[in-house]
């Protein structure tokens, strides 16, 4: 399902939806009241909207600093071509890694390609994650590095006008 | 945060029902009671604890750009081109690393074409190179950060 078969019911609930549900006892009926249409028909389209990963999950975003995770280290790996696809599904199931992404290098200066988000309560925590990333990945990994958060910047998730 | 609130905070990271009372089934399920559960939210949003309660959008999937990018700034200069990259509402978030790539942020576009835009804006105006990196592949994770 692409963007072209989201129709304006469906895009009324986004923008209804996108800064968080309604903490009311009937929030779907809530949202029904904004958009113009019944509560029914919202629970349908966003069942549907998840069924196509459109909506990726309904829940709570927590904030890792709040929950005592104040280490957030983004691991970085250059891996081989033939291989990365293959460790990157094995590395986003290991426990600590909430993101995994394969990226494109940016050669000379940056020869990662594989991204893992690390998340622990310290520094000696995330690194110990590191290292049983690293065994797992064992030869095909010429390369590694840790870059640690210092401080949020901006942090306004994603909008939609 | 007692233990409820760590079940509730466990619990809402995935899988709110779509159904009429969603908060009361939560909260059989946590064994409280659906007043307890709204409230304790609403606690848990103004303390920041949650950064936010919903359905997360796909921004791919609805058609829109999204891109991590790089930057390497001078410390001396971080301040003036963290003001000036923060002012681009397309930068849904930017963190400082400790690296010489020492800014990292994620623009999101309406289209895909808007990126390569937002891009020749930031290093027009900051007069840094931007290094874009988009993702190839996403690889599935579970949500696993407990309370």
């Amino acid at each position: 399902m692409e963007t072209g078969s989201l129709d304006a019911l469906d895009r009324r609930i986004l923008l209804a939806t996108q800064r968080g549900l309604p903490l009311v006892a009937r929030p779907y009926h809530a949202v029904a009241e904004r958009v113009d249409a019944s509560a029914e028909e919202v629970m349908a389209r966003m069942q549907r909207m998840l069924d196509a990963g459109i909506i990726r999950r309904i829940g709570a975003v927590p904030n890792h600093y709040a929950l005592g995770y104040t280490a957030n280290g983004m691991t970085v790996w250059d891996v081989a071509d033939d291989r990365v696809l293959a460790l990157g599904s094995a590395v986003g199931e290991i426990e600590a890694v909430s993101h995994c992404y394969l990226r494109p290098r940016r050669l000379p200066e940056w020869p990662y390609n594989l991204f893992a988000m690390v998340h622990g309560h310290d520094r000696a925590e995330v690194e110990q994650k590191a290292r049983q990333i690293a065994e797992l990945l064992g030869d095909a990994c010429s390369a590694h590095t840790i870059l640690y958060s210092t401080r949020i910047l901006k942090k306004t998730g994603l909008r939609f006008a | 945060m007692d233990a409820l609130d760590r079940a509730i905070v466990n619990r809402l990271q995935d899988g709110f029902p779509l159904c009429e009372r969603p908060y009361a089934a939560v909260a059989a399920e946590l064994g409280c009671g659906e007043d307890e559960l709204l409230a304790r939210l609403d606690d848990l949003l103004d303390t920041r604890i949650l950064s936010r309660f919903g359905p997360m959008y796909h921004a791919e999937r609805l058609g829109g750009g999204l891109c991590l990018v790089a930057m390497k700034i001078p410390p001396t200069d971080f301040e003036r081109v963290a003001a000036l990259v923060n002012a681009l509402p397309e930068v849904a978030h930017n963190y400082e690393r400790e690296h010489v790539f020492n800014m990292w942020f994620v623009l999101a576009t309406e289209t895909p074409q808007g990126l390569g835009d937002a891009l020749a804006r930031i290093e027009h105006d900051t007069g840094y190179p931007t290094y874009a990196m988009p993702k190839l592949r996403e690889f599935f994770v579970e949500l696993k950060l407990r309370a």
